[in-house]
């Protein structure tokens, strides 16, 4: 779907976008964060930590799309991930459009699992 | 045979303070946690540390000091909590945190008491302090973890273990009902009685921070996956599967009766928040009834020497 105009009050929002930051070491590798982050960012990274785990790490192209709600470092049960506000963005047509793709991205990577 | 001894190195102090410090403060929870704590023993895919997350981001959230704080425990994988949080914390003996928490929100009108332990430890062998406690209205915040079996012992059936189920020690399934906790609180007297499960971490710390707000026993049962003690015998899959099983069975029901809210395998789970209802708590009535009388009597007494 596409958006033909910005919302009317679109200047008095902004779009917060995070930075995840992740304490491999500390990761037992449950997936919680991987699996239930809204905006799909994290995946299994192929490394290893010290324990033998693989800790997440984000998903390519996915920096921009944090929005720094902390679900993740809410559900980790080992305080190994944690996000911080990097800016309040300004609103701008092309975020209107982002919001969409980045919708789908999540909706395939579930279609590929099922 | 030929045996070898390792040379004994004396213990070096200094470089493990070093480790600690370095690893202690690099996550914004960790000023709630004690240096050198984690990681902690809990198995990947427990549920636990997410309930002490939210616990430690109610605290957050309703800005209270940690000063403030007193959290009480039991024995159990739940219970080692006490044993991770920086502040006032009391790991107390076998199904007596009750006890060991109430005399301590007696004593201490000013903290906020927390007892955060398992279902085996408050329903098993501390079964009757808890409906005590709860009758009495005693100024306590009970988070119960509920994991369906005894965890740390290795997996047996619990008084919360549904009917049916498989652990260690009910290797046919379990013949025998279980507990409604939910139920069993409101009943005893519990004046805020919720029920989450891990999944659902935001709605958990909001009824954490209604808790922290309330006077009186509030009840808040998470249920949570372990799947070392339960997930295992019963088929469950790992900590992630459960979450996910909770996802897709869960049922947000506010305001729901708790007679009906029982827990079965593989069914449905209610959660919301149950019962949040206003009554004296327990040093209100001995304020109002024994304080205050005990003192007129002394006062006649006095003047009655006087004259
Ligand atoms: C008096 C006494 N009896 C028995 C035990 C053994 N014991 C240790 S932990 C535990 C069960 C704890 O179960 P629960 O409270 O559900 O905690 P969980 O490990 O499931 O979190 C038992 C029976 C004990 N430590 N002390
Ligand atoms: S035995 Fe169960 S409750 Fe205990 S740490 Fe392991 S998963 Fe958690
Ligand atoms: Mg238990």
């Amino acid at each position: 779907m596409r958006f033909w105009r910005l919302p009317l009050d679109a200047e008095h929002h902004s779009i917060p976008r995070g930075e995840v930051h992740i304490i491999d070491n500390r990761c037992k590798g449950c997936g919680f964060c991987v699996e239930f982050c809204p905006n799909g960012c994290l995946r299994e990274s192929k490394r290893f930590n010290v324990k033998g785990y693989h800790p997440p790490e984000m998903v390519y192209g996915a920096e921009e799309d944090c929005g720094d709600c902390g679900l993740c470092s809410l559900i980790c049960p080992e305080f190994a991930i944690y996000t911080q506000l990097k800016e309040a963005k300004k609103i701008t047509e092309d975020d209107i459009q982002k919001v969409t793709t980045r919708y789908s991205r999540k909706d395939r990577r579930y279609a590929k699992k099922r | 045979m030929k045996v070898r001894y390792r040379a004994l190195h004396p213990f070096d102090k200094e470089a493990e303070e070093r480790h600690i410090q370095e690893d202690h403060g690099l996550h914004p929870y960790d000023e709630y946690l004690k240096p050198g704590r984690i990681p902690h023993i809990w198995c990947p895919g427990c549920g636990l540390g997410i309930v002490v997350t939210a616990f430690i981001e109610a605290m957050k959230q309703k800005n209270v000091p940690v000063a403030q704080s007193a959290v009480v425990s039991g024995i159990g994988c739940t219970g080692r909590v006490a044993g991770y949080l920086d502040m006032d914390t009391y790991h107390t003996t076998h199904g007596r945190a009750i006890p060991f928490a109430t005399g301590l929100a007696l004593v201490r009108q000013d903290l906020i008491v927390t007892v955060f332990s398992g279902d085996g430890d408050l329903f098993a062998i501390g079964g009757n302090h808890l409906i005590h406690a709860a009758r009495r209205n005693v100024n306590l915040k009970v988070i119960c973890v509920n994991n369906f079996n005894y965890g740390m012992t290795g997996g047996q059936v619990a008084p919360t273990t549904p009917i049916d189920a498989r652990t260690s020690t009910t290797p046919f399934g379990n013949a025998e009902p279980s507990f409604n906790l939910p139920h069993l609180a409101h009943a005893a007297g519990a004046v805020y009685v919720a029920r989450w499960t891990t999944y659902h971490a935001r709605q958990l710390v909001h009824s954490i921070s209604q808790a922290f707000d309330k006077k009186g026993f509030t009840f808040v049962e998470v249920v949570a996956p372990c799947p070392t003690g339960f997930g295992r015998p019963n088929k469950l899959g790992s900590g992630l599967d459960e979450m996910r099983h909770y996802r897709e069975v869960c049922e947000v029901r506010n305001g729901a009766d708790p007679s009906e809210v029982e827990i079965r395998l593989r069914e449905k789970i209610i959660v919301g928040t149950f019962v949040d209802v206003e009554r004296p708590d327990f040093m209100e009535h001995y304020q109002s009834l024994v304080v205050a009388r005990a003192q007129a009597k002394a006062k006649s007494k006095g003047k009655g020497k006087a004259a």
